[in-house]
């Protein structure tokens, strides 16, 4: 058995202190330490994007870094993305409404990519969304309705009240 | 009214859940007191194995076992996993033994299994496990394998050939001997893995006390694992379940019953807790099956006119170290080479040859992209040579309209004739060449080039065999709670199969989907199935639950018409309830919820049922729809090569695809362009590399290109809907067919823009440097 360190840290508004091996990814540690199974690993080698999170609001690949150096940080995964039980946030809407998803996979990779993004550039051009999404993969739609997702997100967002946004959507 | 939703873009059921992280996959999944699994896999294509020392593994704490085939055997009936489809044509049998006893065969093949408190342990206790080997040589290039003296993929074996057949019909020769023109072209094709951003992964959970065995797996035929694990356990029916939880997507390989499976659901019994494996990447690319090799060797006979007069030639296909699935992916080469196109005579000869390579099955696709590829580029010669337009060559040969269903002289698997049963292969070229500018093309090529840019436009039509028969369950059940439950053996991979399946009950249940549950993919839950491959869902799924719903529906208006004392055609279903219909200047609140009906026909002790009629308010369907029905379409693609780098950008994309009438528009839109998206790749980036020992050489996805955003071009989609005849829904298949004619389309375009330098094409993938060379090639003197 490693050697193991308690960190504290916030994940999506809750305040945990857990007693980590050091060795555990930060995937794992959302995964089977706190429940959090919406962080998906594709690769475990960094090259899918499956496993996006915001750390402090910056997308981090959770299979890159270690829990223990998650310490004091604030972290969302997908399931803080949306405002309530009984509502979507207008990216995840955007994605229903553009089938901007099929097995789903990649898609809470794609959505923590996109909040990121959107925040830093509420009104990309299609090939700006392109990039942004690039070191996402996905292997059933062709990005397409992803696409048109994050452009319609981007419409939607930009008419919304900034204050009405979830915890995912805050300046850091 | 009740609402109509066929043929709408109605929002899919599976979404919200998979939007808030809320879905459940196989690794998602955990067990009191589960333990966690990793296995020890052949870093040699070939060696025997004089011994396994597993001490040092067992001495690191937190392991419970090690496991080989010599513990798994009190536990087995047979060993092997049988799985071959039949066929006359095997000329050995190669069946995969649950763990390698005393030879590997293939990079990857499990020899061991750890179990341990987690994964990390289990990972760490694999690596400690010395395995003494005896190294030999290997069988990597599948046309080395089958000569002369190559090295033998299994030492007990004469040679490397699995199996041979020929198919064929007309006057083969009288057909090339009375040709104007015959022109032979060499064609070398691979494809690689599936690649599912999840990847495989099992769970297996016994219960002493019931000796219920049940395992979760991520598998698009769940019903099959079960039969695989009865026969080679042994085990009662009663005694096993398999499940599957949200899947992360399949694209074939996970169609196939695997060791991994079966190991899990003996090591559960044997440590008495529940065992979960999830694979990793780099085991998904060295032991989850894949497409990869075919050498086409292909000759065409045409008249003065380019009309086809025959086809012939042979197949050499890297059928990998064991049978995983049958002989049926060269077969769909074979039978789906003449395509779209008239072919009077056609004769080819197949061979299935071994190699020390993880095992071949179909990946999206299934051997039909490769049959697009050739016949395409027998066009492109035949245009070239003849100095004709290549669109007009295809107009030429295109089958036409009037003559559906066209009835092709070949057979198929399961010996059934092959009939094109609908479409209209002319109208779908000409519809996406104007689309695309075809016409124009030309003097924009020569615009581009005065710029120093060398753009190409290319075309490739297509067939794609969908719904494969022989049928797939549904039962539709109205509960006593009102809702509407929908089950079926096939699995949801992420094609959209709720929804479908709760579109096609809800037009005929009052419309409301919201009150409709689709369960997919549980053995428990539906008695037969067959699952999810060959896109064939929507066909047969789709019409077993298109035929039980109907039967549901007939009998809750009888019903209803008995509660209510009420005329049946007085009667419709609409939301969750049963009502008199509205007349003009009469508006009916007379009604019955569905809920209630399913309460009376459930039985009272002692009282009759009402109307006289049977108890239940359900039904169960097993349509049998033995014949394929082929969906159809074109691809016309604009690209611009980069003459000093080889990239090759695309510029512009047409699809005109045909699979029927739509069910769900959003969804169909989906499937083209992701199958699109599957094929550009097999065109431009996908290649699973072997060294000639046997050594794969792309083992991670940086190593193996999968299409990005940046590369992927928007697809400009024409939708056409020809109904199959061959079903009530008159649906077919789409899930495969994007991908079918892109590397033809493709490599057309390449060839064309490179055409100042006399390049040409005979490969897919083909890569920057390998451009680059054909252009140095061209430019030489």
């Amino acid at each position: 058995m490693g050697e193991k360190r308690t960190v504290s840290l916030v994940v999506n508004g809750t305040a945990y202190e857990e007693s980590v091996e050091t060795r555990l990814t930060l995937a794992d540690f959302l995964r089977h330490q706190l429940g959090l199974t919406g962080t998906h690993l594709g690769c475990e080698h960094g090259v899918c994007g499956a496993c996006t999170v915001l750390v402090d609001g910056l997308s981090v690949r959770a299979c890159l870094m270690l829990a223990v150096q998650a310490g004091g940080a604030d972290i969302t995964t997908v399931e803080g993305i949306a405002p309530s039980k009984d509502r979507l946030h207008p990216l995840q809407e955007a994605f229903r409404d553009n089938h901007g998803l099929q097995c789903g996979f990649c898609t809470p990779g794609m959505l923590t990519t996109l909040l990121e993004f959107l925040r830093n550039n509420p009104s990309p051009s299609e090939g700006e969304v392109r990039e942004a999404i690039s070191g996402n993969l996905c292997r059933c739609t062709g990005y397409q309705g992803i696409i048109d997702a994050a452009l319609d997100a981007a419409e939607r967002l930009r008419g919304q009240d900034a204050t009405a946004r979830p915890h995912g959507g805050e300046s850091p | 009214m009740s609402r109509a939703v066929f043929g709408e873009s109605v929002k899919r059921v599976e979404d919200p859940a998979l939007l808030r992280g809320e879905a459940r996959f196989i690794d998602d999944i955990s067990l009191p007191s589960m333990v966690e699994a990793a296995f020890v896999r052949s870093p040699h294509a070939h060696a025997g194995i004089r011994g396994i020392d597993a001490g040092s593994a067992m001495a690191l704490p937190g392991v419970h076992a090690v496991l080989t085939i010599d513990d798994l055997r009190p536990y087995l009936e047979t060993e092997f996993l049988v799985v071959g489809l039949p066929s006359s044509s095997y000329q050995q049998d190669r069946n995969r033994p649950a763990l390698a006893g005393d030879e590997v065969v293939y990079v990857g093949e499990p020899i061991a299994v750890v179990i341990a408190e987690d994964r990390y342990i289990a990972e760490d206790a694999a690596q400690l496990v010395v395995v003494d080997y005896d190294p030999l040589p290997a069988a990597s290039d599948c046309r080395d394998a089958l000569a002369e003296g190559a090295p033998r993929v299994h030492q007990d074996a004469k040679d490397n050939l699995l199996a041979e057949f020929n198919m064929g019909y007309g006057d083969i020769d009288a057909a090339f001997a009375s040709a104007a023109h015959i022109y032979a072209e060499s064609i070398t094709q691979h494809r690689g893995g599936s690649h599912s951003i999840e990847c495989r992964g099992a769970i297996a959970s016994h219960d002493p006390g019931t000796d219920q065995l049940t395992l979760w797996v991520s598998s698009q035929m769940p019903h099959s694992t079960l039969r695989v694990l009865v026969d080679m356990l042994g085990r009662d029916e009663n005694q096993m379940r398999v499940v599957t939880p949200d899947i992360g997507g399949g694209f074939g390989p996970k169609l196939v019953v695997y060791q991994e499976d079966v190991v899990v659901s003996v090591a559960a019994m044997i440590v008495g807790r529940p065992v979960k494996w999830i694979e990793d990447r780099r085991e998904h690319f060295i032991a989850t099956t894949q497409e990869r090799d075919q050498y086409w060797e292909v000759e065409i006979a045409v008249d003065g006119e380019a009309r086809i007069l025959g086809l012939r030639g042979s197949i050499i296909h890297d059928h990998g170290a064991y049978t995983a699935r049958g002989i049926n992916l060269p077969q769909n080469s074979a039978e789906s080479f003449p395509g779209p196109y008239e072919v009077p005579a056609f004769q080819m000869n197949t061979k299935l040859a071994l190699t020390n390579k993880v095992p071949v099955t179909p990946v999206r696709g299934a051997g039909h992209p490769q049959a697009a590829f050739t016949i395409e580029r027998l066009m492109d010669r035949v245009a070239r040579e003849l100095g004709l337009d290549r669109a007009e060559v295809r107009r030429r040969n295109l089958i036409q309209a009037q003559d559906m269903p066209y009835t092709r002289p070949l057979k198929t698997r399961g010996g059934l004739a092959v009939v094109l049963d609908s479409g209209d292969y002319p109208k779908s070229q000409e519809d996406s060449l104007a689309r695309a500018g075809w016409d124009q093309f030309p003097a924009r090529q020569l615009a581009a080039r005065a710029d120093g840019r060398y753009i190409g436009i290319g075309l490739a039509n297509f067939v794609k065999g969908t719904g494969r028969g022989p049928f797939e369950q549904v039962t539709v059940r109205i509960g006593t709670s009102g809702r509407v439950h929908v089950y079926t053996g096939g699995t949801a991979i992420g094609q959209g199969t709720k929804t479908m399946l709760a579109q096609i009950v809800a037009e005929q249940l009052g419309g409301d989907m919201e009150n409709v549950t689709v369960t997919t993919g549980d053995t428990a839950a539906t008695a037969l199935g067959i699952g999810t491959s060959n896109s064939r869902l929507t066909v047969v799924a789709g019409t077993s639950a298109h035929v039980a719903a109907g039967k549901v529906a007939d009998k809750a208006l009888q019903i209803a018409a008995h509660v209510l004392d009420a005329p049946v055609e007085d009667l419709e279903i609409d939301g969750t309830a049963i009502h008199v219909k509205d007349r003009p200047g009469r508006i009916s609140n007379v009604r019955v919820e569905l809920g209630a009906l399913a309460h009376a026909m459930a039985g009272t002790p002692g009282y009759t049922l009402p109307g006289g009629m049977g108890p239940g308010l359900e039904a169960t369907e097993n349509v049998i729809l033995d014949s394929k029905t082929f969906a159809s379409g074109t691809a016309v693609v604009e690209v611009e090569v980069d003459v000093e780098t080889g990239g090759v950008k695309i510029l512009n994309y047409v699809l005109a695809h045909d699979c029927g009438r739509i069910i769900n528009p959003m969804i169909v839109d989906g499937q083209a362009i992701g199958g699109t998206a599957h094929g550009i790749g097999n065109a431009l980036y996908e290649w699973m590399g072997y060294d000639e020992n046997g050594q794969p050489l792309t083992t991670n996805l940086a190593d193996y290109l999968l299409v990005t955003a940046t590369e992927m071009p928007r697809i400009d989609l024409i939708h056409h809907q020809s109904p199959s005849p061959l079903n009530p829904l008159g649906v077919k298949g789409v899930g495969e067919c994007g991908v079918v004619p892109a590397p033809g389309a493709i490599i057309s375009a390449v060839e064309d823009a490179l055409a100042p330098f006399g390049v040409h094409i005979d490969r897919a993938p083909i890569s920057p440097p390998q451009i680059l060379a054909l252009i140095t090639q061209g430019r030489a003197p």
